[in-house]
């Protein structure tokens, strides 16, 4: 087997048994990213002089017995909205063009004292807003399996790195479905933990309430194992939550006996797309005939979803990126008369159109006025929508549903109506709102051979039962194919 | 008839709090520092970096509002207020609307015309803003963020004032209780304590509330009174004239004198104030404000009245002792150390040390009483030493003048500097024998009855004495010999 083929844990094993060198698993990803990534664009940033430096210390560090850890010398990519230190953190924005953070975010500084190398940031929609990668300041990511196909978005680069076998894992983040959806749309698997279980310390914020940061990877496995390396409590975020069962890799048992699993009605009704729809039956026989229970039931709310959280999101965004203005870091626009001109030619020249359109709609929902009609109301129906899934999960152990109403559309077809765009979240955007876990596991093609994702949705802190189904599921499901890249060599 | 008018005058007070760190931070909350020193991502707005509160601050701003009879919020919350400006480095400020802290409390004030609640309508906790620096030469603003992240507490009061002296007591009540609780040192001229006057006139008896002002930059309780002056002036003009007092924000010139409009309620800003969402509601045990309770320090009221009933001091005495916190301490110390040493009416004349010379020696060098720093054994040492007559009194009032400046050690410096009082009546006998037979005049005087020449000749013995005399016993001595007759 090609050391590129390899998942992340199967290298950590050849790692630490000395079959493979750190050395050699740096240079064969280094190899694809120089073979694929002009086509691909998965990486905003990689400097290889930091990487061997980084190789160095890596290999060093496991002789000392210092990295340990199942994950030990595996190359990893970052997304370009989590911090790290000394190396270019953009948001795939001209606003934080240059900007190189003094700290490293949390979740890397585990992923870093667990052995890992960060081989580089991934782009992504800016500030995480989009769901193509193609809001990015610095050119469209494209989709390993067809290259006139978007990855999704906005941890579009992490999935199409890891689906290239760019990298064997990915760190993404996940406001509305930012993990799930790319990941379903690459053909690999995305899992947005519980919220408060990954620090969001140094991932630079959409909307605080709701975004988490998760792991993209080959299989279930690697995913659980990425988790169990990122996640824990942080005191330097305050939302994050003291658990202790963290050790996710224990779940990793084919077993599907009993399994109580709910899909709710709404989501199977218009605007699935048919083959996403018989992919998911396909799904359901499989795990039906392995011992699961699975049921149709009404979760409510479902219409909802979308307003409440655009409104949600907007509103945290609007405030959130009030502090790229010009004054401390970043891009200033040239020319301008005054702090107040500078301040609006700064962020008008900085920001891309759907960031400045989100900016807009949530100073508005948050505006005197309207703020009980819009953003109070959609706090109210965001508890409600909460509540519809803790009723649910008092029958089931969990949920199934599509990542995402159809499979990757054509480059450049979706910005021009983002309201459509929009909506697309409907089965992802829910699961932010109530904080649940989440994954997304690869379950079929569709008739032009693109990836269809399956979600599996937990109950708060039950990643463990939605990893050993999504893991079970992944085993009798079988090999999965290969992104071959029509248009990548 | 001219009409007679109301003056209505609410606060917005902003205190500083004296935590060792910011608020949302681990950098130092002190003030001053090379520009940018006291500073780190949270503070300074980085992207990614995360609030996390200082559990100091909500002690304090508890203490605060328990000293202050307010109701408290057992789950408060911090909403940002948004607004753009570079000394605010995330372009909001993290505060508190929807639900401040403390709530409906009151403040007791006492004027010329008596006692007065002034009634407070919240408190919230929030954080401090940078500092901008407009540099001429360059002809650009500079930031600094050090006192970024410094917590704040604002103290919002009901229009219940209704004249500048009302003002100064209620703003005097409240440092007054930050400094015993230790909260804050609240001095305007640094900042640490920052008062925003809203105001508006009235016909006296209509009971109709005029339009109001806010009056912002008032640095000295004296500018507040001038500025209360000013605006009440100016909006009774306004009035007079049958115009209309606009509702809108002014900026007070203290050196001019007059105040200016910054911006109106048209131009008000929309702040878009909503629930932070990287900071969780703050839930307040039970046991939290037990173990706040338990903590809070004696307030100045009830350490006057103990100084009355304990110490036997005259009201006076006690409310000028309490008037710091800092020198009740002093004082209390000097006192139960004088007690150990079993010095009869201790309280009483330790009062006199800190009533007459302290607060008198303040006020020659210019001095605040947070200024004061020797060491109260020092001063008990002294007052020892005079019970003993081993000093005299215009001695010892020139050795605590040492002890004030330089905090020195008494017994010692007495002994060096060779300012005990000769007890030896060998000495002493002496010496007067020697100054009645250089002054035969002086004594015939005396003895044909003119007695007053006595001070001169006590003068005399105390000046061969170089003052270590004790006076009584230089008076007692030439008495008996005056006494015996003129065959001196």
């Amino acid at each position: 087997m090609e050391i590129r083929e390899m998942t992340a844990l199967t290298l950590g094993c050849a790692i630490k048994s000395r079959q493979v060198g750190v050395r050699e698993a740096v240079k064969a990803c280094l190899d694809e990213i120089e073979k694929k990534d002009s086509t691909l664009h998965a990486f905003l940033e990689t400097d290889e002089k930091k990487i061997y430096d980084r190789v160095k210390e890596v290999e060093n560090g496991i002789k000392a017995g210092k990295y340990t850890g199942p994950l030990a010398g595996v190359p990893i990519a970052v997304k370009d909205n989590i911090c790290t230190r000394n190396r270019k953190t953009t948001c795939a924005s001209r606003i934080l063009e240059n900007f190189i953070p003094s700290y490293d975010a949390e979740a890397v500084r585990r992923i870093e004292s667990a052995g890992m190398i960060v081989m580089g940031k991934t782009n992504m929609d800016e500030f995480a807003m989009g769901s193509t990668s193609e809001t990015s300041a610095y050119g469209i990511t494209r989709n390993p399996w067809d290259t006139e196909k978007v990855p999704g978005g906005s941890s579009g680069g992490s999935c199409a790195a890891v689906a290239a076998d760019e990298v064997f894992a990915a760190l993404g983040s996940d406001t509305g479905g930012s993990i799930r959806q790319p990941a379903s749309y690459c053909g690999v698997v995305g899992m947005k933990p519980t919220y408060g279980t990954v620090s969001r310390y140094g991932l630079i914020a959409y909307a605080s309430s709701l975004d988490q940061i998760g792991p993209v990877g080959k299989d279930v496995s690697d995913c659980a194992a990425l988790l169990e390396a990122s996640a824990g409590y942080d005191a330097k975020d305050s939302t994050s939550v003291l658990r202790k069962d963290l050790q996710f890799t224990r779940y990793l048992r084919q077993d599907l006996h009993g399994v109580k699993i709910g899909i709710p009605k709404e989501y199977l009704s218009e605007g699935l797309d048919e083959d996403v729809k018989r992919s998911l039956a396909d799904a359901v026989q499989l795990m039906t005939k392995n011992g699961a229970v699975v049921e149709f039931f009404t979760l409510g709310l479902v219409d909802y979803v979308i307003p409440a959280y655009y409104i949600i999101a907007s509103a945290e965004a609007s405030s959130n990126l009030a502090r790229f203005d010009g004054v401390k870091y970043g891009y200033r626009a040239e020319e301008f008369e005054g702090l107040h001109d500078m301040y609006k030619k700064t962020r008008a020249e900085g920001f891309g159109e759907e960031v400045r359109r989100r900016i807009l709609l949530g100073s508005f929902v948050l505006s005197s006025g309207y703020y009980d009609a819009y953003y109070l109301k959609a706090l109210k129906v965001k508890a409600m929508i909460k509540k519809a899934f803790d009723d649910a999960f008092l029958k089931y152990d969990m949920l199934i549903a599509p990542a995402a109403p159809s499979t990757a559309p054509a480059v450049g077809s979706s910005l021009a109506d983002p309201l459509k765009m929009y909506l697309s979240d409907v089965y992802t955007a829910g699961v932010n709102l109530a904080g649940l876990p989440a994954i997304s596991v690869p379950c079929g093609l569709d008739s032009s051979g693109m990836p269809v994702g399956l979600q599996f949705i937990g109950d708060c802190f039950q990643e463990k039962k939605i990893i050993q189904a999504a893991y079970a599921y992944e085993k009798i499901r079988g090999e999965f194919p290969k992104a071959y890249g029509k248009g990548v060599k | 008839m001219a009409k007679r008018y109301e003056t209505v005058i609410g606060l917005e007070v902003h205190v500083e709090l004296a935590t060792a760190t910011k608020i949302f931070c681990g950098c130092s909350a002190k003030f001053g520092g090379a520009p940018n020193t006291h500073t780190c991502p949270v503070c300074t707005g980085m992207p990614g970096s995360l609030p996390v509160l200082n559990r100091q601050v909500v002690d304090y701003a508890l203490a605060l509002g328990m000293a202050a009879n307010c109701r408290i919020n057992q789950t408060c919350k911090f909403d940002r207020k948004n607004y753009f400006y570079p000394d605010n480095p995330q372009n909001y400020q993290i505060s508190q609307l929807y639900l401040p802290i403390c709530h409906d409390g009151f403040l007791e004030i006492r004027t010329a015309s008596g006692k007065k609640k002034i009634r407070i309508h919240e408190m919230h906790m929030e954080e401090d803003a940078g500092k901008l620096i407009h540099d001429e030469w360059e002809d650009c603003s500079l930031v600094d963020y050090n006192r970024s992240g410094v917590p704040l507490v604002e103290i919002v009061s009901e229009p219940d004032m209704r004249n500048a002296e009302e003002v100064i007591a209620y703003l005097e009540k409240l440092r007054l209780i930050c400094q015993y609780l230790g909260v804050s040192d609240c001095k305007l001229q640094e900042g640490s304590m920052r008062a925003d006057v809203n105001l508006s006139v009235m016909e006296a008896g209509s009971g109709k509330l005029g339009t109001r002002t806010e009056m912002k930059n008032l640095n000295s309780f004296k500018a507040i009174a001038r500025a209360i002056e000013g605006e009440r002036e100016r909006q009774i003009e306004l009035l007079e004239e049958g115009k209309c007092v606009q509702q809108e924000t002014r900026r007070w010139d203290d050196n001019k004198e007059i105040s200016y409009a910054m911006r109106s309620k048209e131009d008000a800003k929309d702040y878009r104030y909503f629930p932070d969402p990287d900071l969780p509601p703050v839930v307040i045990s039970g046991e939290w404000l037990a173990r706040i309770k338990e903590r809070q320090p004696e307030l100045q009221e009830e350490k006057a009245e103990r100084y009355e009933k304990e110490f036997g001091l005259s009201a006076y005495d006690a409310s000028l002792l309490t008037q710091s916190r800092h020198l009740a301490d002093l004082y209390e110390q000097t006192v139960s150390l004088l007690q150990q040493k079993e010095v009869a009416g201790a309280p009483k004349k330790a009062a006199n040390w800190f009533i007459g010379e302290t607060l008198r020696l303040l006020k020659d060098r210019g001095m605040e009483t947070e200024d004061l720093h020797f060491t109260p054994g020092h001063l008990a040492d002294l007052i020892v030493v005079c019970e003993r007559g081993e000093v005299n009194n215009q001695t010892a009032k020139k050795v605590f003048g040492r002890i004030f400046d330089e905090d020195v050690e008494p017994v010692s410096y007495i002994e060096e500097n060779g300012l005990k009082t000769v007890v030896d009546t060998g000495v002493l006998e002496s010496i007067v024998e020697k100054i009645l037979a250089s002054n035969p005049k002086t004594v015939e005087e005396y003895q044909s009855g003119k007695t007053k020449v006595l001070g001169f000749l006590v003068g005399q013995v105390m000046k061969e004495m170089k003052g270590k005399a004790e006076p009584q016993t230089v008076n007692r001595l030439l008495m008996e010999k005056l006494q015996r007759g003129p065959s001196l």
